[in-house]
């Protein structure tokens, strides 16, 4: 079988605002950084390239237009995956398996701060029979839901306040995470509640960015880099996208993680896996993606969290990256932030947060409200 | 290294028109019903799915991919959308050929959807919104202008006559009243009709235009050792796949010549180990939604010289019964233009054709190798598949 291997990354810090960088500078200036980093020329050495993106995100009709030139893509197999960025890594790593290419490049970016009116633009995304027109501010539902997590597992406001404070102090530690901060769980307790049990602290704030991951076949991989990142495994699933119709179990990452461990041979992942990476765009969803990949039993997350479980010192190191809490919510790109973190972690590239002896870490997505869809990647050090 | 082999089992497609009673998941749920029957498969034996549809600004629902899901059958399973405009029609199925070739999935059920009948005053509407905001939306431009332009470049350089295009809107439209799906079939239409219709933006009238349209197509593909258990009978293969993306500044490329789709061509070819694609491709659904597209396509499919399409369409070549036929379905000018959806008069008709499955509209030539195509973005993007009868 051929092995895949991610062989250069680049990316930009993660702002709320950048109003010197268009979209296509942004990607561009990401991209710069990854071809540098895995030494290769686009023009010549690249044969296939990914972006993800979602049209209303990006304030076009057809957006894959505009997708090629920052990249180097032009006329060159390039296309669009609708979706989060481990998507796109997916759509890679299935290339490359097929034979047909060695090396291909998966872009995602944020430029959600030229969008004016985000909570209409997600509305949108709500059923428009039955569920948009209901109207409100569309976190209500990451409100109503974490509500019926709480009940069904038991886990308290407190130990989702915890995810807010260990991610925001992690993130200090990361200079591509712009809302790294000391504050205790307390200071998260007393934030607002917006969206009851919901806090203001425990919610994302959106952020612009861009990533770009160079994948290659293994044996090219070995050729161009001392420091190939090899996926084990991949995994995505979606659920039903009827709000009313899903449990708060995070069904989509347990069976995205189930697909994933299968292809990485992981029986036990607790055992198997050094760290990992997961989407905590709202606090709480930390604690039930944990439960989902099997890294937690349910309603276990939350205290294993108090005892300090998830720290860059514990058992399991969680979001060492500063999470989406820590660096932002960069929409589509969000799957490759946390993956991001995987590579440099793994490379032993991370700086100040540096974990010691790590060899298998797992980032995993969540396509946002109001959807249940998710992917995993899990990645092996040589 | 030899590349897990990849075929087409089953195929279905709704009836293109204005379906203003039915959402979007109703159409994606017929089509893919159709598909799974043909294949005589049920939703619990497919392992992935895969959705195509073009601008969600359409039916203004953000991220559509995920509101179309249950209605494609992706509800619990792994399911992913690919979009490349108008491309996507065939791309999808190159996607679904990926997930089965890589070794990751034995089956995989490839959804296309598009209802464009939502759009208000008209689907035309959402075309104001593809432009770059800085450098060309300023100029208010139109689609049809810009084809307009095309067009009349593409007749300058390789001095074509407007009779001649006229006659693939003629043949098109005829071979569509065969197809039980199709939207604008015209028994009748002759070459005055398309020349003397309406002025859109001249040289475009309206007959050289598809029209919008509501549908859906879906296609099952399996790798070969399933097909081979499931239809013996018919093993139509993927045997080449490309697809290709220029730059998105649309004025520094030749319009005459689509130079990006030689490209996908030539590495779909490459793949099939197809080295004279004049002699090797026995049928060819080009993408037509304007008649002068189906020449240009002929032509940047490398199944003629520049310029010769429109010879080959005066002498009859491209008719079902002749030596090349070209569009037998009756094409986006006849069946109907629902952007995505046009999968199934695309790669859904080569399948269908080689598989000796397309009932009245079954070309003469018994045809063992077709190639499909679609062409989408900023007019800058193709997407291109072979297909074998073994």
């Amino acid at each position: 079988m051929r092995e895949v291997a991610i062989i250069g990354i680049g990316a930009t810090p993660f702002a709320p605002v950048t109003p010197d960088l268009s979209w296509k500078e942004l990607t561009f200036s990401a991209a710069v950084r990854a071809y540098e980093d895995a030494g290769i020329d686009p023009r010549k050495d690249v044969q296939s390239f990914i972006t993800c993106a979602e049209d209303f995100w990006e304030g076009f009709a057809i957006f894959d237009e505009f997708t090629p030139d920052q990249l180097g893509a032009a006329k060159r197999p390039m296309i669009t995956v609708a979706g989060d960025g481990l998507l796109g890594l997916a759509n890679a790593y299935m290339q490359i398996k097929t034979g047909l290419f060695d090396l291909v490049v998966v872009e995602a970016h944020s430029k959600i701060s030229e969008l004016l009116t985000y909570e209409d633009v997600l509305l949108f995304a709500f059923d428009p029979i039955y569920e948009a027109p209901l109207g409100g501010h569309p976190h209500y539902l990451a409100g109503l839901e974490m509500r019926e997590y709480l009940a069904w597992t038991g886990t308290t406001e407190e130990e989702c306040a915890a995810v807010v404070a260990k991610n925001k102090r992690n993130a200090l530690k990361n200079p591509l995470a712009p809302f790294g901060a000391a504050i205790s769980v307390e200071d998260v307790l007393c934030s607002r509640y917006l969206f009851d049990p919901l806090k203001e602290l425990e919610i994302a704030p959106l952020v612009d960015g861009a990533i770009v991951f160079v994948l290659a076949e293994g044996g090219l991989a070995h050729r161009l880099s001392e420091k190939p990142v090899l996926i084990e495994g991949l995994g995505w699933w979606s659920e039903s996208p009827w709000i009313g119709s899903r449990l708060p179990d995070g069904a989509y990452a347990r069976h995205a993680a189930e697909m994933a461990y299968a292809q990485a041979g992981i029986k036990d992942p607790l055992r198997e896996i050094d760290f990992v990476e997961v989407d905590d765009r709202f606090a709480y969803k930390e604690l039930q993606h944990l439960e989902a990949l099997g890294l937690a039993r349910p309603g276990e997350a939350g205290q294993l969290l108090l005892e300090g479980a998830f720290g860059p010192e514990g058992e399991l190191p969680v979001n060492v990256s500063g999470g989406s809490l820590g660096m932002g919510d960069a929409v589509e790109a969000g799957g490759l932030a946390r993956a991001l973190e995987i590579v440099l972690q793994l490379r032993g590239e991370a700086g100040p947060r540096q974990l010691e002896g790590v060899e298998v870490g797992l980032a995993q997505s969540w396509r946002g409200l109001p959807h249940g869809s998710g992917a995993v990647a899990i990645f092996r050090r040589e | 290294m030899r590349m897990r082999e990849v075929a087409v089992i089953g195929a279905g497609m709704t009836l293109f028109a204005s379906r203003m009673m039915e959402t979007g998941k109703e159409l994606a749920w017929e089509a893919a019903r159709q598909a799974l029957d043909e294949a005589g498969l049920s939703l619990q034996d497919i392992d992935a799915v895969i959705m195509g549809t073009a601008p969600d600004a359409f039916d203004g629902i953000h991220k559509k991919g995920e509101n179309l899901l249950d209605g494609a059958g992706g509800a619990n399973k792994p399911y992913m959308r690919v979009y490349t405009g108008g491309g996507t029609a065939v791309m999808t199925p190159i996607a679904g050929w990926w997930h089965i070739a890589s070794g990751m999935f034995d089956t995989v059920l490839v959804v296309n959807e598009e209802k464009m009948s939502s759009a208000r005053p008209h689907a035309q509407s959402v075309f104001a919104h593809i432009w770059d905001p800085i450098l060309d939306r300023p100029l208010r431009p139109n689609l049809v202008w810009i084809f307009a332009m095309e067009m009349q470049r593409y007749m300058h350089k390789y001095n074509v006559r407007k009779e001649d295009i006229a006659l693939v809107s003629v043949k098109n439209k005829r071979n569509a009243v065969d197809h039980p799906c199709a939207q604008l079939a015209d028994p009748k239409i002759t070459v005055e009709d398309v020349l003397n219709s309406e002025p859109m933006a001249l040289p475009v009238r309206r007959l050289d235009i598809s029209p919008p349209s509501d549908g859906a197509s879906a296609l099952v593909l399996a790798s070969l050792d399933v097909a081979r258990e499931i239809c013996p009978d018919r093993i139509v293969t993927i045997d080449g796949v490309g697809w290709c993306i220029d730059t998105t500044m649309w004025t520094n490329r030749d319009l005459a010549f689509p130079k990006f789709l030689a490209r996908a061509a030539d590495q779909a070819y490459k793949m099939a180990g197809i080295k004279d694609p004049k002699r090797e491709i026995h049928i060819a659904e080009p993408y037509d939604p304007f008649n002068y597209k189906e020449l240009q396509h002929m032509e940047g499919l490398l199944l003629c010289e520049p310029g010769e399409a429109a010879i080959l369409t005066r002498e009859g070549v491209t008719q079902r019964d002749g030596r090349l036929p070209v569009c037998p379905s009756g094409g986006l000018l006849g069946v109907g233009n629902p952007i995505a959806a046009t999968l199934g008069i695309k790669a859904g008709e080569i399948y269908w054709q080689l598989a000796r499955k397309a009932g009245r509209r079954q070309v003469k030539n018994d045809p063992v190798t077709g190639v499909c195509q679609a062409w989408g973005d900023l007019m800058q993007f193709s997407s291109v598949i072979v297909m074998r009868r073994r």
